[in-house]
């Protein structure tokens, strides 16, 4: 058996390993690998993310479970310091010896401190390991207990120094980055592009200074303040030095390998250096004459090593080496690819600048206009995948090659054709190595079918991920090249979407769950397709959840919201807000009597918490005989339509934004969707009702309303956007009817408004043709079909508690009357809560 | 928090000591389900009605501890009877007990059988 040795457990060492395992032939060697820092290898592009959660678990490639499952010796906290290449055999710290056959050194880099006097001082780290950071959050913590408005400078606006600017926000203290050179990124950005990421930048508080040299560190033996000469000082308490990166070549030098002049192991396309059986790959390696400091070329030489020595010599290391980086600097996004930026001469360039949001695009094309060479997005890199591919392939330029950019005229149609027009060489996902061929092949060929399939098959898109959305194309248009026709079906029972089943259960008049399945459906239902259907049932027949309860989901089948611990939680409506000071008093009342927790919603309404199943139809009767209905806070149906005080007391108010809200509340209690539905009133353009947060939302303007829809808070919140101006309150009824209606008919299940007009096909302008222009003609059958929902509204907790079959549903036991003994409730500010979960 | 996941093991219908009368079978909604209490113990019963049977599991969702699965929507899943927990929808087979899609313990099943118009529940202690 033959041995390996790696020296260097980083991410290029590690990758070497992964792909030396993953070889067929890989089992007649024995891999020993060292690493001198504690822990295995760690994500150290993602480094940053460690000041935000001090999780290093979350940082490791694998741990260290994966190298012994693998067969791999790993050795931490042992650094190699002398390489006998007589002999084969290399020498630790600790004296001990170990020979090989093969070396693979990926001892990489280490950060490179410019030669300033008073660099040693107290306070100034540099940033590369985890210890590097433990130790510079230690100090950053001192400083703010004694300063809490500290200032932490940068040394370098390069990508990492960027990194570590958001490490220092992160630490709470006030990030300046000092770059040498006149602009940001150097490598990567042109000095445009440079000044939009700045202000971008400085808007999120991080100080920028550029063109600055720094002649030396101030302070005794503590940092206090950089001198750039010339009387120009910045004071500082903490420095982090971020200039770059230095080769860790020192065992090169020791053993006598070629170097280069500015250090380096020499290695050629198979990364041999000079020695026979010793390889290096990574940021020791000079291929080209280059340290190549970005990970994805370190990954390509980690594969060509592991393919040399595993007798695979035709894989090579590829002459040119694509340097195209795109990165997400909190969270702005930043890219380029190709030659960024270059003379006339070479190219020409176009160029979109927009500094209001921050947005900056260039691409560069040869002279004929037919081909890209490279370019730079800042702010939004959207376009990234297609355009690297464009200018890996060498593809032809569309005729208005701007159009890439700013988008084509007229229907916000995309210049790119599709992923399609991609050869099938283009690779696709770069983390696994899939080509465009390979993916669409899996299909074709008959191997897979869907995308569950491809990316089973073929691992694309498990990597960073930033590849899914071309690899969802590619799959939906092969699908679709052979004839099947891709959609989101409701489930295995169901080969329908959800606009297709409801106009099956129409047509057919189908009543029940059971019949639904028998008709149109097999197998006996799920979690997924019974509240779909019982959501569709009730937009046709608008029958309440009380009809066919066990097809409900939960929240709906009990008429209250599941809580942490089982019990549930109650909350009347109140339309608009709006609430008479004795029905406060019952609710209060009621709540003592039943020792709920009780808390104002974001709805303008209040909700109690904390009710046992058994005490639920109680609480409704005496809130029902006090005059509330059901709020259904359960059901995927009108919650609130939230309002401001508007004309009737505010001195700015433009129209009685209250009483609208009631009257919308009222007109759409009840109205069952595919997602919840919220609404607001505001009585001015002040918006105090935060109507535009919601599904649909009216402002009082001069002249009337300005009707909003298609908007949400929660995880990806939107803006409604305006679909109709300055319409009466008839106008604004008629509309909502129609819009409602037709989101309920055709929205997926589970679908909000903001996403539904997402994937609505021409967007806003399409529904305002539906909804003002009436350009399908459905408009009367829309507001017919609302105007039988509306009359047939009932309240369903009303219902329940006039039925003693319905109330049976209210128990948790049915053979005894004893309450649930495991449901705990702990003290909390005078009030109760759950007992916490401890898993 | 894991006493009272052990107190909650399969019965093998051929250990059965103890046929407990649980309820009518009234009591439990067709195609739904209803919690019954067996000494300190309480236990699940659904009428899958589709498939024109029953079951009996634990009514502790192995998740967060919650007793919660009497609540939960039956279904199936490729043809194995299943309910979906109303907490988190953490599927469970009805048939072995399996959670169908994540890595939790199993729950456990009882055998069940109906005798006259009532629900009957296996116990071996």
């Amino acid at each position: 058996m033959k041995t390996v040795i790696v020296v260097g457990n980083g991410m290029v060492g590690y990758k070497f390993c992964e792909k030396f395992r993953a070889h067929p032939a890989n089992a007649a060697f024995k891999l020993i690998v060292f690493g001198e820092e504690p822990r295995p290898a760690y994500d150290r592009v993602h480094l940053s993310e460690y000041f935000g959660n001090q999780d290093a678990k979350a940082l490791e490639l694998a741990p260290a479970s994966w190298y012994s499952d693998n067969n791999i010796d790993l050795i931490t906290n042992e650094r190699v310091t002398d390489i006998l290449n007589e002999t084969q055999e290399v020498r630790t710290i600790s004296g001990k010896s170990f020979s090989y056959d093969y070396l693979v050194l990926a001892t990489g880099s280490a950060p490179f401190v410019p030669p300033i006097k008073g660099v040693e001082k107290e306070g100034v780290f540099v940033y590369r390991t985890i210890e590097d950071l433990e130790e510079m959050l230690s100090y950053a913590a001192q400083i703010k207990a004694i300063k809490p408005d500290g200032r932490a400078a940068i040394l370098g606006g390069g990508l990492l120094g960027l990194e570590a600017g958001k490490a220092v926000l992160d630490m709470g203290l006030e990030p300046h980055v000092v770059e040498f050179a006149p602009k940001l990124m150097p490598r990567q950005l042109d000095t445009r592009s440079s000044n939009v990421l700045q202000l971008k930048l400085e808007s999120m508080g991080i100080q920028i200074h550029l063109g600055k040299a720094t002649n030396q560190i101030l302070g005794e033996s503590v940092i206090e303040g950089m001198d750039f000469g010339e009387d120009d000082q910045l004071d500082v308490d903490m420095l982090i030095i971020s200039a770059g990166i230095r080769p860790r070549d020192e065992l090169g030098k020791t053993c006598g390998l070629d170097m280069g002049t500015r250090g380096g192991i020499v290695v050629n396309n198979k990364m041999e250096t000079s020695i026979p059986n010793i390889y290096a790959i990574g940021e020791v390696a000079l291929y080209n004459q280059m340290i190549y400091g970005l990970v994805a070329p370190g990954y390509d030489m980690a594969n060509v090593a592991a393919n040399q020595i595993l007798g695979n010599p035709e894989v090579l290391m590829p002459a040119d080496i694509d340097m195209s980086t795109k990165l997400k600097l909190m969270r702005v996004d930043v890219a380029s690819f190709g030659t960024p930026y270059m003379p006339a001469e070479k190219g020409l360039s176009i160029i979109y600048e927009n500094k209001t949001k921050h947005l900056y695009k260039r691409i560069n094309v040869s002279h004929d206009g037919k081909t890209l060479l490279g370019g730079i997005l800042v702010g939004d890199a959207n376009d990234y995948n297609i355009l690297h591919q464009m200018y890996l392939n060498n593809m032809s330029l569309p005729e208005n090659a701007e159009e890439l950019i700013v988008g084509a005229r007229g229907d916000g149609g995309s210049a790119f054709g599709s992923a399609m027009d991609l050869p099938d060489t283009a690779q696709i996902c770069s983390c696994e190595s899939i080509s465009k061929g390979k993916i669409c092949g899996s299909i074709k060929e008959g191997a897979c079918n869907s995308l569950k399939d491809v990316i089973g098959l073929t691992k694309a898109t498990t990597g960073c991920g930033g590849c899914k959305p071309m690899v969802v194309d590619l799959v939906n248009e092969t699908l679709k090249s052979m004839g099947k026709e891709v959609k989101d079906v409701i489930c295995e029972h169901f080969e329908y979407t959800r606009q297709e089943l409801y106009g099956i259960v129409k047509v057919k008049n189908i009543q029940t769950f059971d019949e639904a399945l028998d008709k149109c459906g097999k197998g006996d239902g799920c979690e997924v397709c019974k509240p779909a259907l019982a959501s569709i049932f009730a937009t046709i027949y608008n029958d309440t959840a009380n009809k066919e309860a066990v097809i409900q989901d939960s929240n709906d089948r009990f008429l209250a919201n599941i809580q942490r611990n089982g019990s549930y939680s109650v909350v009347p409506r109140i339309p608009g807000g709006e609430i008479t000071p004795e029905k406060l008093i019952v609710i209060g009342e009621v709540a003592k009597e039943y020792n709920l927790y009780t808390k104002i919603t974001g709805g303008q309404r209040i909700d109690l918490f904390g009710a046992e199943l058994n005490d639920l139809p109680a609480i409704w009767k005496k809130l029902i005989d006090a005059g509330f209905e059901s709020g259904h806070a359960y059901g995927k149906s009108l919650r609130t339509v939230k309002s401001c005080v508007g004309s009737t007391w505010c001195r700015y108010g433009m129209d009685e934004s209250v009483s609208f809200a009631i009257e919308l509340e009222d007109r759409y209690k009840g109205l069952r969707s595919p997602h919840k539905l919220k609404g607001g009133v505001s009585g001015c353009i002040r918006e105090c009702a935060e109507a535009r947060g919601k599904d649909f939302g009216v402002i009082a303007v001069d002249g009337g309303w300005n009707l909003y829809v298609c908007g949400n808070g929660g995880a990806t919140p939107k803006h409604a956007i305006l679909l109709a101006e300055q319409i009466d309150n008839e106008t604004v009824i008629k509309y909502l009817d129609r819009f409602l209606m037709y989101y309920i008919r055709t929205a997926a299940p589970l679908m909000r408004t903001a996403a539904w007009l997402d994937k609505l096909e021409g967007g806003i302008e399409q529904l305002k043709r539906i909804v003002v222009d009436d350009s399908l003609n459905l408009a009367e059958e829309l507001e017919i079909e609302m105007q039988s929902l509306v009359d047939k509204y009932e309240c369903e907790w009303k219902q329940a508690v006039e039925c003693e079959e319905m109330k049976k549903r209210f128990s948790h036991f049915v053979n005894t009357e004893e309450r649930d003994d495991n449901m705990v409730f702990v003290p909390m500010r005078d009030q109760k809560m759950p007992e916490p979960w401890t898993n | 928090m894991d006493s009272i996941l052990s107190e909650y093991t399969s019965v093998d219908p051929t250990t059965v000591s103890v046929w407990f009368k649980a309820c009518n079978v009234n009591d439990i909604p067709e195609n739904g389900g209803a919690c019954v209490k067996y000494k300190n113990k309480q236990i699940a019963v659904y009428h899958y009605k589709r498939k024109q049977t029953w079951y009996a599991c634990q009514n502790l969702c192995p998740h967060k501890m919650e007793m919660v699965l009497s609540r939960g929507m039956l279904g199936d899943a490729d043809g194995i009877a299943k309910v979906a927990c109303p907490m988190h929808k953490k599927t469970f087979s009805l048939e072995s007990g399996e959670n169908l899609n994540g890595d939790l313990p199993a729950i456990a099943i009882y055998p069940i059988k109906i005798e006259d118009g009532f629900v009957y529940i296996g116990f071996s202690e």
